[in-house]
């Protein structure tokens, strides 16, 4: 058997409230001794306020041969974004 | 630097009409500055150097902690020690981010150890120097950590994803290593006339094995094109080497030391200094294995590895039995 530790991906949400972001791997045997591990490697710094971890085995991730099929119909939608609409000045902040 | 020498599969560039369908999409997207990302279609070639250069970095980082490891209980007050503790703890985290860059390549981290530990690959030269007196944390953090900054800053822009952002975090905290050792020298320089002196002779004897870090000259080093067409290395050897020089020499002067180079000067042309190159057959012999402590490295290394596997294979076996017996209860 393989005495080699899974991998686990680390997840910090930072001070200011914001989503938790992926912020590197390590190696542990389970998922106490990687939040223990997480802690000393990634918030040295007062980087973070809590942290996730998952195993990375666990990870189900869009393959970059999807990229075209997945991210390219946003590409013609302009009118999603605000800026696609001319809202005249008179008609005051918006 | 923390990866000399890295070998790719070819010296010279591989010309484009040699270069299959594939491979061309994949230098115009360097070309473009596009991230290259784990799972992205990368030649061998490509990947077989990244995980060599990696490693070997990686290899630098945890190796590196030996000479400054060797100071921590003997610092000069608590402050220092505390210091000197949290600088070495960050190049074990800098080992961790180099590793993990690496296994996105497709090897494994042990695999990587292992392959250190029988001498397949390397660590950089710089830390197979002895640390004789406390003025050599000193001279480390400055001259070692400062000729690494140089190379890691243009690294933030190497083209494989996973080791730019593990740059990014690296760099963050490198600064932090340059100051503190800078600080040291200071308060050295500025001492008493003892003091004076070993900061003078940790200066001499870090000097050339600082500027050997940098690696072999570019007309010797045939790795070079291919790897800077990949934008896996962004600035040449010699070009490193020149700006650490240019940016130290005025840092030697502020502390009232001296080179030890006694043919250093500004060239009014230029503007740079010139310098006496390092006696590369000294870098070769190092590399190779006979520095002055490649042996004790290594020892101690693969001590440490060997006598915390039971600790490992421990650690493993409880959370497996945790796992199973949670898995009864469900």
């Amino acid at each position: 058997m393989s005495s080699e530790w899974p991998l686990w991906e680390v997840f910090i949400r930072g001070q200011h409230g914001l989503s938790h972001r992926h912020v590197g791997s390590l190696h542990a045997p389970d998922a106490e001794t990687a939040l223990r591990n997480a802690r000393d490697v990634y918030t040295r710094r007062n980087e973070g306020v809590s942290i996730w971890v998952v195993e990375a085995a666990h990870i189900t991730a869009s393959s970059p041969s999807d990229k075209g099929p997945l991210f390219e119909p946003s590409e013609s939608k302009v009118y999603r974004h605000p800026s696609f609409y001319d809202i005249p000045d008179d008609a005051g902040a918006m | 630097m923390y990866a000399q020498m890295v070998k790719t599969a070819r010296s010279g560039v591989k010309p484009r009409d040699e270069m299959t369908e594939q491979e061309r999409a994949f230098q115009d997207r360097v070309d473009a500055n596009e991230k290259i990302e784990p799972k992205d279609w990368m030649p061998d070639d490509y990947r077989r150097t990244l995980i060599r250069q990696i490693g070997q970095h990686a290899h630098s980082e945890v190796v590196g902690q030996l000479p400054e490891g060797n100071w921590i209980t003997r610092a000069p007050t608590l402050e220092r020690k505390a210091i000197l503790l949290a600088k070495v703890q960050d190049e074990a985290g800098h080992g961790l981010y180099l590793y993990s860059a690496a296994e996105t390549l497709g090897v494994s981290r042990d695999e990587l150890i292992e392959l250190l530990h029988q001498g397949k690959m390397k660590y950089s030269s710089i830390f197979n120097y002895p640390t004789l007196t406390w003025a050599d944390v000193g001279a480390i953090g400055w001259l070692v950590d400062g000729a690494a900054i140089m190379n890691q800053v243009h690294l933030q822009r190497t083209s494989y994803g996973p080791y730019a952002r593990a740059m990014v975090r690296i760099c963050k905290e490198e600064s932090f290593h340059q100051r503190q050792g800078y600080d040291i020298m200071m308060k050295m320089a500025f001492g008493t006339p003892e003091q004076k002196a070993m900061a003078q002779d940790a200066l001499n004897r870090f000097w050339y094995p600082s500027l050997m870090m940098f690696g072999p000259p570019d007309q010797d080093s045939v790795h070079t094109a291919q790897s800077m067409a990949w934008k896996i290395k962004v600035a040449t050897n010699d070009e490193l080497r020149q700006k650490f020089v240019d940016q130290t020499v005025p840092q030697i002067e502020y502390l009232g030391l001296t080179c030890p180079d006694p043919d250093i000067r500004l060239n009014e042309e230029t503007g740079h200094f010139d310098f006496t190159p390092p006696d590369w057959s000294e870098f070769f012999a190092v590399l190779k294995g006979n520095g002055p402590c490649n042996k004790d490295r290594m020892k101690a290394r693969i001590t440490a590895w060997e006598d915390g596997a039971w600790v490992r294979e421990g650690m493993l076996a409880h959370a497996r039995k945790k796992a199973a017996a949670t898995a009864a209860a469900e």
